[in-house]
């Protein structure tokens, strides 16, 4: 990943047993972060036993204030430390590492109506959309499933629970075909939460023939880590370690092979590279079917290795 | 300053635009190899650039400013329809405003300044003798609508594409230079819509992958690429609007006038992610050299023959070179043996 920022904890504060709020300020002082469009989430390098764990988080504070960016961290069960790093050791005053904001869940702003549908800790992008939408005037209504987690306890979102705005369901659903069904044509809706919500969502729209370019959900965006490999560089007799959140692409150029490139995102084609040994993972936009398929090349700007190394034609 | 702005050139009439010596050697020769090939030549636009190259800076200013803006200001006293906001754009306007500002200020100090208090704002250009105090993201403030306002200082057009459904709409926009489109016609369209025309690209897929990687550019991680085509006399406005002005031109050039008339036309197209509305600035800054002065670097005009030698007859049609080409290969060809033949002296003598 690149374009990393430094940020500091400035503020630590309790949503619900299991989620804490964290205020981030630029590392040093007299600096700013750059404003953000609504939906949009971070990465932050969360430090681990051994290794960086890198995890993306949506943005809950209001998109033009650009002194300090506000998120909402969940205990994860299954933590793969990164969540629970911040619940057990992460203080005011630590400095951590954190990527521009990037945004894949923007609202639609030629829609009539708003209809935000999130599931537990799902409420997180829509925080940044309320500050906007009201700025812009626009129709909207947001509807939060969550069996421990109040919106109340939300600053961005307290005065809207008690306008209604908000609406909040405890241990029953609601009733999407009923929600669904009343909206006036032109209503967009947004879904963040548990796979089976986006689903359910999406079936209940299909039911009622809404086009699906009206429906949308948050997809974070992986941020580009896989597995760690081994890249063998044959010509030039260069056996390089990929870690897990580098390219291979960054990798080889670290340890000196020569490589073309341009776009370093999978598009333009010009650091192909042929295959002779391993299983790639295809991450590109430009080889076509057949030649992922005949795993003869790979465009190591983006793409990764299934098997434990890759041998290269470089 | 790297550069000393003229205003005494005209894009229009008798043609008075003339590069400096310095223009030329910084003009951004678009054909890295001597085979024309169509291909996806995007590559991050990373800040700074080469010292003194047109991608040094976020946005690139040099000794045409005056003329171009002054260009761009008759163009739009002629056509007000070449600045276009669709509604829902107002904040792209105000983000694209504080974009040009910040950049401007920043990488050009000796003639432009933005200070910035909370929303309170004061802007000065120099260059163009302008003040202004406004409120940023309040219309009332600023003697025209933001867009109209900055695009009117800015070199180069502008393009402010709204992204939804994972593609891309011309929803707003300044273009007062286009190389035969236009922006009323294009409005509202989607990324493939506007790109309808161009042949072979299709086929090969290029927009479908362009797209995508379109779509996911974020804020911090500009890119770039370079596109060319000719025109006939140094004329930035070459819009379907204005046709009946230029379409004629293309049947006066002839092996004696190609150096002088014809034009290699350069763009600098560049995009980059709005942070507070997420729209996308297409930016497109024009170069333009006659083949006199392009020839002045040999190892270009030996390129630049190669390359015309390999276009594919539907790109020949697409850029409009049918009618003239011929007469353009006769001169470079000339010029080559020329060239060729006092080599040849030097070495015998
Ligand atoms: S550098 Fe463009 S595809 Fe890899």
């Amino acid at each position: 990943m690149s374009r990393f920022m430094k940020a500091r904890i400035a503020a630590v504060g309790q949503i619900s047993t299991t989620v804490r709020r964290l205020t981030l300020v630029p590392a040093e002082s007299g600096q700013s972060f750059t404003p953000f469009s609504p939906g949009s989430h971070i990465v932050l390098g969360i430090p681990g036993e051994g290794r960086t764990c890198r995890n993306a988080y949506s943005l809950i504070s209001a998109p033009d204030d650009s002194s300090q960016y506000c998120i909402a961290v969940r205990r994860q069960p299954l933590s793969r430390g990164g969540s629970e790093a911040i619940h057990s050791r992460i203080k005011v005053g630590d400095v951590l590492e954190m990527s521009a904001p990037a945004n894949l869940f923007l609202p639609q702003w030629q829609a009539r109506h708003h209809l935000m549908l999130a599931g537990g800790i799902g409420i997180t992008p829509f925080l940044s959309y309320l500050p906007e939408l009201e700025r812009r005037g626009a129709s909207w209504e947001l509807h939060l499933r969550s069996q421990d987690l109040d919106a109340v306890r939300f600053p961005e979102a307290a005065a809207h629970v008690a306008s209604g705005g908000i609406t909040q369901y405890r241990l029953e659903r609601p009733n999407l075909a009923a929600l669904l069904s009343r909206q006036p044509a032109g209503t967009h809706v947004y879904i963040c939460g548990p796979q089976g919500m986006i689903d359910a969502v999406h079936a209940a729209a299909a039911a009622l023939h809404w086009s699906s370019a009206r429906v949308h959900h948050e997809v974070f965006a992986a941020p580009a880590p896989g597995m760690p490999f081994t890249a063998v560089a044959r010509n030039s007799g260069v056996e390089v370690a990929v870690e897990a959140d580098e390219s291979l692409l960054e990798a080889l150029e670290r340890s000196g092979v020569e490589t073309t490139s341009l776009c370093r995102g999978g598009v333009c084609g010009q650091c192909r590279v042929e295959l002779l040994d391993g299983e790639a993972e295809h991450r590109d936009a430009f080889l076509n079917d057949q030649e992922r398929a005949s795993q003869r090349c790979i465009m190591p700007c983006v793409s990764r290795a299934r098997s434990a190394s890759l041998v290269l034609d470089l | 300053m790297q550069f000393a702005p003229r205003d005494d050139q005209a894009f229009h009439g008798q043609f008075t635009f003339k590069n400096s010596a310095h223009a030329i050697k910084r003009f951004p020769f678009p054909f890295p190899e001597d085979e024309y090939r169509y291909s996806v030549n995007i590559e991050p636009h990373a800040l700074p650039g080469k010292s003194g190259s047109i991608t040094e800076h976020m946005l690139d200013i040099d000794e045409h400013y005056l003329s171009e803006t002054a260009e761009r200001a008759r163009v739009l006293d002629s056509d007000p329809k070449r600045c276009l906001v669709m509604p829902h754009m107002q904040p792209a306007a105000w983000d694209f405003l504080e974009f040009v500002m910040t950049y401007y200020a920043r990488d050009y100090p000796e003639s432009f300044s933005f200070e910035r208090q909370g929303d309170d704002c004061h802007w000065r250009n120099h260059l163009l003798g302008l003040e202004q105090s406004f409120r940023m993201g309040d219309d009332t403030t600023l003697p025209m609508a933001p867009l109209d306002y900055i695009g009117r200082q800015v070199q180069g057009d502008i393009a402010l594409l709204d992204q939804r459904d994972g593609d891309l709409f011309m929803d707003a926009g300044m273009i007062t230079c286009p190389a035969d489109w236009s922006l009323a016609f294009d409005a509202g369209m989607s990324f493939s819509q506007w790109h309808g025309p161009v042949p072979l690209a299709h086929e090969m897929g290029i927009f479908e992958r362009a797209l995508k990687y379109l779509c996911a550019i974020q804020v911090g991680g500009p890119v770039h690429r370079l596109n060319w085509t000719m025109t006939i006399h140094p004329r930035m406005d070459s819009s379907p609007e204005t046709f009946s002005e230029w379409g004629s031109d293309r049947a006066t050039i002839t092996p004696d006038n190609a150096g002088r008339d014809v034009h290699l036309r350069v763009e600098l197209q560049t995009l980059v992610r709005m942070p507070r509305s997420h729209a996308l600035f297409f930016g497109i800054r024009t170069y333009l050299i006659n083949l006199d002065d392009l020839c002045t670097n040999p190892v270009w005009q030996s390129r630049l023959l190669k390359v015309l030698h390999t276009l594919p007859p539907e790109l020949i049609e697409y850029k409009g070179l049918t009618r003239y080409l011929p007469s353009v290969l006769e001169w470079l060809e000339r010029r080559e043996a020329g060239v060729g033949a006092s080599q040849a002296e030097k070495q015998s003598a």
